[in-house]
């Protein structure tokens, strides 16, 4: 479980304080997929470096379960020198966790998800959409109870987006993880979600909290449903654009 | 050929490309042969003089004498073991000292201006010091070597430590990596390429420092033989050791470009 009480962070540089987020409150619980939406600049990139304890609150709490966290970057950052094995390897190396078993553990889960014929292959002859599945399959390696997601399709071709969209929210799915995800795109944030936030401007705060039920858990299902634009639309205005 | 059903275009294309490969690689022999052949052919017609031009029959018999006064190897050993020893050393240390700047923001900001200062320095102008530090014996000439080459190792380590990846260097803090973990999982691996480089550009420099450090004091070597050779008006032996010295030189950055292409070949 992830919780922000209202949480407020100023960041400061040369030419002065920028307070990115002020007073945020909102809780993740545990299953949970939840979606953070805002304009472009309103501070998500913060909210998920609070989440993991990478920077801490200027005022307020965020409270985290005893679990760990998993980070799932805009870019893969898969590293070119390893194997598609040695990538998923790699928090497992530096967690100081690479026990036979763990690492047993993780090829089941490449396995399982379709990377069995890929493990001994150098990341760059894989597809943008395979990296992207290699990237949480690092992710999930390392056992997190939370993952944090930052825009993790941003970087791909709208074709590929909604391919790996609903290939991460199944397997985050099936494997009953917690998920956080931030993201500018309302689509994305209501297909995957069991709840999205949004967010004002910068400073950002919460504006609304919306449930969505619709749809079963598929995301593809979800886009057909007609409570699908209605829900688009009314994120759309509350969003300002 | 791995697909032997290429069209008859593809095949067009491949012999051209390979022509094209071949005019350069004889192109390059020819030019080579055309300047050694004029300048034979001007100086046994005494176009120019011989004496002071030397000439490519000149060089060779040079390198037979030398050769059979048993001096030859000995003099290229002397200036090769120099030059392997002062570059090696720059390497080691420069890779250390661009490491340690790269782990801290401020030791890095206060040492700055000193890297850039000694980089502008002419380092033939601390000649004079080295001696009276370090005497007249190889060493100086090794550590001539070193001080010629290691700030350019230093700065371009540092420039390829920096410059990796933003979005991998997050992802290695996102996992709690700590600096010396991200030292050897990421950043030393993504700086090969900058390593490479850099050797490339060391091998030259040592070069450079080495027969610099001959120059000012030596008593045997390849740069020895130039300046002994210029000073009693021997130009054959000048000519003859700077031959030999373009062999290796090319020689030494031929091995580091296969190294790099072993390297780096994922």
């Amino acid at each position: 479980m992830l919780e922000f009480k209202s949480v407020s962070y100023t960041y400061h540089t040369k030419e002065g304080e920028t307070t990115a987020v002020s007073d945020l409150n909102f809780t993740v619980e545990n299953g949970q997929f939840v979606s953070v939406i805002g304009p472009s600049g309103c501070g998500k990139t913060t909210i998920l470096s609070l989440a993991a304890g990478l920077i801490a609150p200027s005022s307020g709490e965020v409270g985290r379960g005893d679990g760990e966290f998993g980070y799932m970057l805009q870019r893969d950052a898969l590293f070119p020198w390893r194997s598609v094995e040695g990538n998923i390897f790699l928090p497992l190396e530096v967690k100081k966790r690479n026990t036979p078993e763990k690492r047993a553990r993780a090829l089941e889960l490449a396995e399982k998800y379709g990377l069995k014929d890929f493990l001994k292959k150098s990341p760059n002859q894989l597809s943008g959409g395979m990296r992207q599945r290699v990237a949480l399959i690092r992710t999930l390696a390392a056992e997190p109870a939370i993952l944090l997601l930052d825009e993790p399709f941003s970087a791909l071709d709208y074709q590929t987006r909604l391919e790996v969209c609903d290939d991460v929210q199944r397997i985050i799915k099936s494997e009953k993880k917690t998920a956080l995800l931030v993201t500018h795109d309302i689509s994305e944030a209501i297909a995957l979600s069991d709840k999205v936030v949004v967010l004002s401007k910068r400073p950002a705060t919460v504006v609304s909290e919306h449930t969505i039920d619709f749809g079963g858990n598929c995301p593809k299902t979800r886009r057909e449903c007609a409570e699908f634009s209605v829900m688009f639309e009314l994120l759309r205005k509350e969003l300002g654009i | 050929m791995k697909n032997p059903t290429y069209s008859r275009e593809h095949i067009a294309y491949l012999k051209k490309q390979r022509n094209k490969k071949i005019i350069v690689h004889f192109s390059r022999v020819l030019l080579l042969a055309a300047v050694l052949g004029i300048w034979e052919i001007c100086a046994q017609c005494k176009v120019i003089d011989p004496f002071i031009t030397s000439s490519p029959s000149r060089v060779i018999k040079t390198l037979g004498n030398l050769y059979a006064d048993g001096t030859l190897f000995y003099h290229i050993g002397i200036t090769l073991m120099e030059t392997l020893v002062g570059f090696a050393l720059a390497v080691v240390l420069g890779y250390a000292v661009a490491i340690v700047l790269w782990s801290s923001d401020t030791v890095r900001k206060v040492l700055e201006p000193y890297v850039v200062v000694l980089n502008s320095l002419p380092k033939i102008a601390l000649g004079p010091l080295i001696i009276i530090w370090i005497g007249t014996g190889y060493d100086a000439i090794i550590f001539m070597t070193v001080l010629v080459s290691i700030i350019v190792c230093i700065m371009n380590m540092l420039t390829g430590f920096i410059g990796v990846d933003a979005t991998k260097m997050t992802l290695m803090r996102s996992m709690g990596a700590s600096k010396l973990t991200t030292l050897r999982k990421l950043v030393i691996p993504a700086s090969l390429p900058a390593l490479m480089n850099t050797l490339k550009v060391a091998v030259g420099l040592a070069w450079i420092g080495s027969i610099m450090g001959e120059y000012i004091v030596s008593k045997a070597g390849l740069g020895y033989l130039i300046v002994y050779g210029g000073q009693v008006f021997k130009l054959d032996l000048v000519m003859t050791a700077t031959f030999i010295l373009c062999v290796l030189a090319g020689g030494m950055y031929g091995i580091i470009s296969l190294i790099e292409k072993y390297v780096t070949r994922n």
